[in-house]
């Protein structure tokens, strides 16, 4: 059964309405926030885990057991923050955005009510340096939040100070990545830190942090109006919920989508986005959650329920369900070998397996792609991602890695056709 | 990593920008990003500032902008921070320009996404116009880069000029975008393709049509 229009959460995600307060308002939102903050910090984390709302930024760990991680009673020395991760950089990604200029004052309102439940004193919003006009509006938004008294001291009347900042990024992927976010808050380049300590133990300014994705919060508010049973009651077991789906590529009309979570595949496709360009037949491959996830092939997509736990199954995974489809009509390899490059490009140098591993992966790539390769060079590549993977600080490295695993395990006979092409050809 | 390099830090660059200092406008937006961080983590404002150095400079130059060596130093400066951490920052981060940029900056999106919708087309009809990657025309109009995912996957593919994203394009659409802007007009930045809002999927939305035309409230129905 398909989600119904009156449960979604982001009624106005294609902006055809005004994104500003009073719109927002007469959509519902800021609608007596002062009573879901009088529930208590408590009552709140256990209905976010009551939910089973997992983050929406990719890994899918569970919200409210983030939230309580933060320490109970906050030292005034060391406060805590909330960071909202707005910076939006995995290829195929882009429902953040949408968010962001169609619907800030969810996310603003999701800010003081996560930023409540963990007992945090400000919430910084780290939007991607490369979204300017979408960072205009939500410096507006927040403007507008604080003339009306909903955020800053008192914060919608609740008793409780709340501040909220945006804080611009300027180009780098990396800094997507928790730690790599924080060290960019406080004016450094955005290399990741060592965990431990972890950010909800020392974070931003060395204080207890939590990092959350723009999904993740801005849903929080609807969960906590229409309460829990009713986020939980979409999508399978461990995968709750509705989810901003994101579908690219090849399909006849590319969109974004709120769809409940689980959805089949075929179903998301067929019903939002016109079918796969040349029909089902000549579907290739699909790469489910984004660039770092490995991609699935037509025959084992078609049918998979869209959810963190069915696209495991097949190899893959949700990610930030960011759907990039690719027909017959592909080049799979240079479509991978594009995101080698790119992570090659996003490095940020820190870690030597990453720092040449990138580059190194990218080459060879290329060479697979013209075909001017050895057939041993396959196994050597695999082995060199696996020298990547879990060797670096943060997960770059095993994002750089796993498309091109995805890549080995399916298409091999493609790649080996290349070079024996390109072997024959040097003979003729 | 990003190949990146410094402009040489040469006479003649600091005869020019040796005295640069924040105008008033941009001193205040300056002041209110410091104000935006806790007392004693200014140096948290050194992505906002450089920013707001870069579009001074672009304002001075008719330009996107950049960063010489003695615009960094008087950041450092003002952020009571050692220069070469502000290098650090200037380097790491791409929207940051070493080198001096047109007064377009035509960015094109060449990640898989893109890719997949025809961003060669797109980087084949700037190169037509002359354009060269890594390179600024001889008319100081355009500076073409290609860059990484811009997340704007479902309107792809797209190039960002300047402060603005023209998405669902393709060679022809590109071409009247560019030729608006080289003429001195404002062409309309979002998507390209006719009667498309935004990322509904082309045609109309299948869901959520109620709010086409009116600010619906589905609270009523819940």
């Amino acid at each position: 059964m398909s989600l119904a229009d009156k449960d979604r959460i982001f009624t106005n995600l294609y902006g055809y309405q005004p994104w500003n307060l009073k719109a927002a308002q007469a959509r519902g939102d800021w609608d007596n926030t002062k009573a879901i903050l009088a529930k208590g910090r408590d009552a709140i984390v256990e209905e976010i885990k009551a939910s089973g709302l997992r983050g929406r930024g990719g890994a899918g760990f569970p919200t409210g057991l983030k939230w309580s991680f933060m320490p109970k009673e906050p030292n005034p020395n060391r406060p805590s923050f909330l960071v909202i991760n707005a910076d939006e950089s995995e290829p195929g990604s882009c429902k953040d955005r949408e968010i962001i200029r169609h619907d800030p004052h969810k996310l603003i309102e999701g800010a003081l009510v996560a930023g409540f439940a963990m007992g945090a004193r400000a919430a910084y919003i780290y939007i991607r340096g490369e979204y300017i006009r979408e960072a205009e509006t939500l410096f507006a938004a927040v403007q507008e939040a604080y003339d009306a008294g909903l955020i800053g001291k008192n914060a919608a009347k609740s008793g409780y100070d709340f501040d909220v900042f945006v804080h611009r990024g300027a180009g780098a992927y990396i800094c997507g990545e928790e730690t790599a976010m924080i060290e960019s808050i406080e004016g450094k380049k955005g290399q990741p830190r060592l965990k431990p300590p972890f950010p909800a133990g020392a974070g931003l300014y060395g204080c207890p942090t939590t990092v959350n994705n723009v999904e993740s919060i801005a849903v929080a508010p609807t969960i906590m109006r229409r309460g829990a049973s009713w986020f939980s009651s979409f999508g399978r077991d461990n995968n709750k919920g509705t989810k901003l789906f994101q579908i690219s590529g090849h399909v006849e009309k590319p969109c974004v989508v709120e769809e409940s979570m689980s959805i089949p595949f075929s179903e998301l496709i067929e019903k939002h986005c016109g079918g796969i360009r040349g029909g089902w037949d000549n579907l290739l491959a699909v790469i489910p959650g984004g660039s770092s996830v490995p991609l699935v092939p037509a025959a084992q997509i078609k049918d998979a329920p869209m959810d963190f736990d069915g696209l495991r199954e097949v190899g893959s995974g949700l990610g930030t369900a960011a759907v990039i489809v690719m027909d017959k009509s592909t080049d799979i390899v240079r479509a991978i070998s594009r995101l080698s490059y790119f992570y090659k490009h996003e490095s940020c140098g820190q870690c030597t397996p990453c720092r040449e591993g990138t580059g190194w992966m990218w080459r060879v790539m290329e060479r697979l792609r013209t075909g001017d390769a050895d057939v041993e060079e396959i196994d050597m590549l695999w082995n060199v991602t696996k020298q990547v993977e879990g060797h670096t600080i943060c997960a770059l490295g095993d994002a750089a890695a796993w498309p091109i695993q995805g890549l080995i395990r399916h298409f091999r006979p493609e790649l080996e056709k290349r070079i024996a092409e390109n072997v024959r050809e040097a003979a003729e | 990593m990003a190949d990146r390099h410094l402009e040489p830090d040469t006479p003649e660059l600091r005869a020019r920008w040796g005295k640069f200092a924040f105008s008033k406008a941009w001193e205040a937006k300056a002041k209110a990003a410091i104000a935006r961080y806790p007392a004693g983590r200014q140096r948290s404002a050194v992505m906002a500032l450089l920013d707001y150095a870069q579009r001074q400079v672009g304002e001075e130059t008719q330009t996107q902008g950049w960063l010489p060596i003695p615009v960094m130093e008087y950041v450092a400066a003002y952020l009571d921070m050692p220069i070469i951490r502000v290098v650090e920052v200037a380097s790491f981060y791409t929207m940051y320009n070493l080198v001096p940029v047109g007064r377009f900056h035509v960015q094109v999106c060449g990640t898989t996404p893109c890719m997949l919708r025809g961003s060669d087309d797109i980087l084949a009809a700037c190169k037509k116009r002359g354009m060269a990657k890594g390179h600024t025309s001889d008319d100081g109009l355009w500076t073409l880069t290609e860059v990484e995912c811009m997340g704007n996957c479902a309107s792809a593919p797209m190039v960002q000029i300047n402060d603005d994203n023209f998405e669902d394009l393709t060679a022809d659409r590109l071409d009247a975008v560019l030729d608006a802007l080289a003429a001195g007009k404002s062409p309309k930045a979002g998507t390209q393709e006719p009667g498309r809002h935004t990322v509904e999927p082309s045609g109309g939305p299948t869901t959520l049509k109620q709010m086409v035309k009116a600010n619906h409230d589905y609270r009523g129905d819940w």
